[in-house]
Parts: structure tokens; sequence; C-alpha cells
């Protein structure tokens, strides 16, 4: 791809990815209310949302924290300029985690003891995640020929889309995902709702704008998150767009039907099963992909 | 044109109500009254508040507290009394350790009567609030500009 045509899609991303996420979110809260029976609020809600958090006073007593969230919110957009830029895509994966140690970063600089709290559970969860992230990345590296960590190249070197040598990684993905979306069963760090059992968990400090940049960030993540969804069934053929679009959608529905459907369960639970579906699914495709491979 | 007053977050808080108050507060919020409509949310965090409600009456133990989450509240924010304790401190004032309402510790915005409050008449208090909450945020701003 050309570099011109990388920056323009990256461009995008950074211009488009908040608009889209957050009425996706929108749509999610009135779904999530007519499956309880309620009317819910307006599918504008997420941007009020947000607008309102950055208008608050700024009552803090920390300067760092403000650092660090700023930093968190720059190595994910980084992180998506990476990936939809068409770079490598183990690059994404390093410059996830990055950000999120930021996170931890910025809920520990404070002394309160709901964000310990929370950032322990946010240790447990990325605890969870990042084996299934890395995979993925190593998935399409097998799948593709000749192998490649580069996404573009993952896409234009295909025929057939990735999925079909890729079954049990998505999976895999899929179900992290909703740990990564800070849904119900997984919600335990922070929910993506504004309520939460104990407080807020990791940001349970987190002032008005600092809370709006979180937000924003994990709307920039959850592009990046689907972004990947999407590339399990993109190919060298355009059309195969569609085809990644509808499973994005599919995949959003899913999640929120699993969240309104389930509690919340413990850590150490949550921990077990991650684990599981990580060893079974990805384990037992990357088998098979490697005799394929001979 | 703002529209900070379309998303009011409320933090709930227990004073020393017998509870009647706080059922009908919770009620608000099942599919019957939705008050999500509104765009209002329960939190549980002061710090992401704009509203706080308090259902029953102050005593000397929880008076600090209730000092605290106002201060933890950033600006601009809305005080709701729900009850009658929490407006006047209702069929408990005249206990030894009860001090009155709620504006003996912090100033009040707005009373919505009735032991127990109906849950039409907190949304009511409710969407006064947001009213107030639009009115003050507008009166921040200037006062900045
Ligand atoms: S006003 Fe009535 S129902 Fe409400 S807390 Fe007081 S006694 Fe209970």
């Amino acid at each position: 791809m050309e570099l011109s045509t990388r920056l323009i899609i990256a461009g995008c991303y950074i211009i488009l990815a908040p608009f889209i996420i957050g009425l996706l979110d929108g749509f999610d809260r009135k779904i999530s209310a007519r499956m309880q029976g309620r009317r819910g609020p307006s599918v504008l809600q997420p941007f009020f949302d947000l607008k309102k958090l950055f208008e608050k006073e700024f009552l803090t007593a920390n300067k760092t924290q403000l650092f660090m969230i700023r930093s968190y919110l720059v190595f994910i957009v980084l992180s998506g300029i990476l990936f939809f830029g068409g770079f490598d895509i183990l690059l994404v994966v390093f410059s996830l985690s990055t950000a999120a140690m930021f996170l931890i970063l910025a809920s520990t600089s404070t002394h309160s003891p709901y964000s310990a709290q929370g950032t322990h559970r946010e240790l447990v969860q990325i605890m969870s995640c990042e084996p299934m992230e890395l995979l993925v990345a190593v998935g399409f590296y097998l799948a593709t020929t000749p192998s490649t960590f580069n996404v573009s190249e993952i896409i234009s070197g295909s025929q057939i889309p990735n999925i079909v040598f890729l079954p049990g990684f998505f999976v895999g993905f899929v179900f992290i995902l909703t740990i990564k979306f800070r849904k119900s069963p997984f919600d335990i760090a922070t929910s993506h709702h504004a309520h939460q059992e104990v407080i807020k968990g990791v940001t349970s400090e987190m002032v008005g704008k600092e809370y709006g940049m979180v937000t924003l960030a994990e709307w920039y993540e959850n592009a990046i998150l689907l972004g990947i969804v999407g590339l399990f069934f993109l190919n060298s053929n355009p059309v195969s767009i569609v085809g990644a679009i509808i499973a994005i959608l599919v995949v959003w529905f899913l999640e929120i039907l699993i969240d309104n459907t389930s509690a919340r369960v413990k850590w150490q639970l949550m921990l077990k099963l991650a684990w599981s579906v990580t060893i079974v699914a990805a384990g037992m495709n990357l088998l098979l992909l490697e005799i394929i491979r001979g | 044109m703002s529209s900070i007053h379309k998303s009011p977050w409320l933090l709930h808080y227990d004073g020393s109500s017998c509870n009647g108050c706080d059922i009908e507060v919770l009620a608000c919020t099942t599919p019957v009254y939705d008050v999500e409509r509104f765009g209002v949310i329960n939190t549980g965090n002061p710090m992401h508040a704009d509203i706080f409600l308090i259902t029953g009456g102050i005593n000397s133990q929880n008076e600090a507290v209730v000092k605290q989450i106002y201060e933890q509240m950033p600006q601009p924010k809305v005080v709701i009394a729900v009850g009658t304790c929490a407006c006047t401190g209702g069929i408990f004032k005249e206990c030894y350790n009860i001090k009155g309402g709620a504006d003996t510790v912090i100033p009040v915005d707005i009373y919505v009567p009735g032991c127990a409050a109906r849950p039409e008449s907190i949304i009511d208090g409710v969407v006064k609030g947001v009213a107030l909450f639009k009115e003050k945020a507008e009166a921040l701003k200037a006062a900045e500009n």
C-alpha cells in the first residue's frame, strides 16, 4: 500500500472512530434498555455524556494522573494508526499493552482504595486477554502465505477470508472481547456503564475531563478491536468489506446480548475461563494450522 | 448551546432514612419509570455525579459523610432532598441524634416532599434539578469567560 493511502485511512480513523463507536454505544444503550423493557436514552446519549464530562470542573489533587491518562489516549490512538494504516499487527498488540500500562499507572497514582481494587482487577483482566491477543497476531502470521504480520499484506495476500483457517482464533478473540469491552459477566475492573459495584474501579478517581479522555480512548480501542474482528473476514476482494461489516455488527449484537443475560462473575472464574478458551480454541487451531502447513 | 443538562448523573445517599424513600428512588430506575430516558444514570461515585440525591435526615454520624460527598462533587452540581425526612427531619425530627433535614449541613436546591416521596414526584424533582443544573452550568461558563 502507498504511504499516502495509509495516512488517509489512518486520518479517517482518528476523525471517524469516535463518531462510529459513540453511535454504536448509543444503540447499545437503546437496545439494552429495550431488552430490559425500558424506553432507554437517546442514541446520541454517549456524546452528551462525553461533552458534559469535558465541561465539568476539574477537581483533582494529582497532576500525574492527567499526564498518564493523556499518554493512555495517545498510545491507543497510535495503535489505531498502526492498525488501520496497515502496519504490523504485532506492533499494534504491543502498543495496546503499553497504553494499558498507562491506565494502570493513572489509577495507581491516587491513594483511593477503590482505585487500588480496580487496578488489581484490571491487571487480572489484562492477564486474561493478553495471551489471546498475541495468539491472534500469530494466527494471522501462520494463515497467510507468504507469512506476514503486516496488516495490509494479510488482506491483499489472501484469496479466501482468513476465518476459514482461523475459526478457533476467532472464537477465542470474540470471547475476550467481552472482557475488553468491559461488559457483564466480565466487567470487574470497571463497567462500560456509568454504574458499578465497587464504585468505579480503575476510573474511580478520574474527574471530569480525565474520565472523558478515558471514555474517548476506550472508543478508539473498541474501533481497533472491531477492526481485528473485520480482519478475519477481509481478503483481496473488495466485496469482502461488506462481509466484514456484517460480522462486526453481529459480534457487537452478541456482546450486548451476553451483557444483558449474564451476571458479573468473580475474577478467578474469568481468568480460568479466558485461559481455557484460549488454550482449547486457539491452541487446537494453532496445532491444526501447523499440521496443514507441514 | 450547551447540552450539559442532557446527561445528569445521579448519586444517591441514604442518610438516616427508614428505607421507604430509598425504595422509591430505586423504583425510578425500573422499567415502569425509567429515568434513563432523560440520560440519568445512578452512579456510585461522587466524582462522576452531577446531582446529589439525599434521602433521610442528617444525624451526628453521617454529617461529615454528607459534607465530604458534597465537596467531592465537581461543579456544576445540584442537591435534591427526597422525602420529608431529608427536607426537615420528618418523623425522626425530635430524636436525640437527628440534626434535621439535609439543609442543616449542605445547601439544598430542590425539596421533594412526601412520606415516602412517590416516584412521580421524585422524577419531577429530578427534572427540575436538571433544569437548574443547566442554569448553573451556564452561570459557571459565564463566570469563566
Ligand atoms: S420520608 Fe417517610 S418514607 Fe421517607 S425516609 Fe422519612 S420516614 Fe421513611
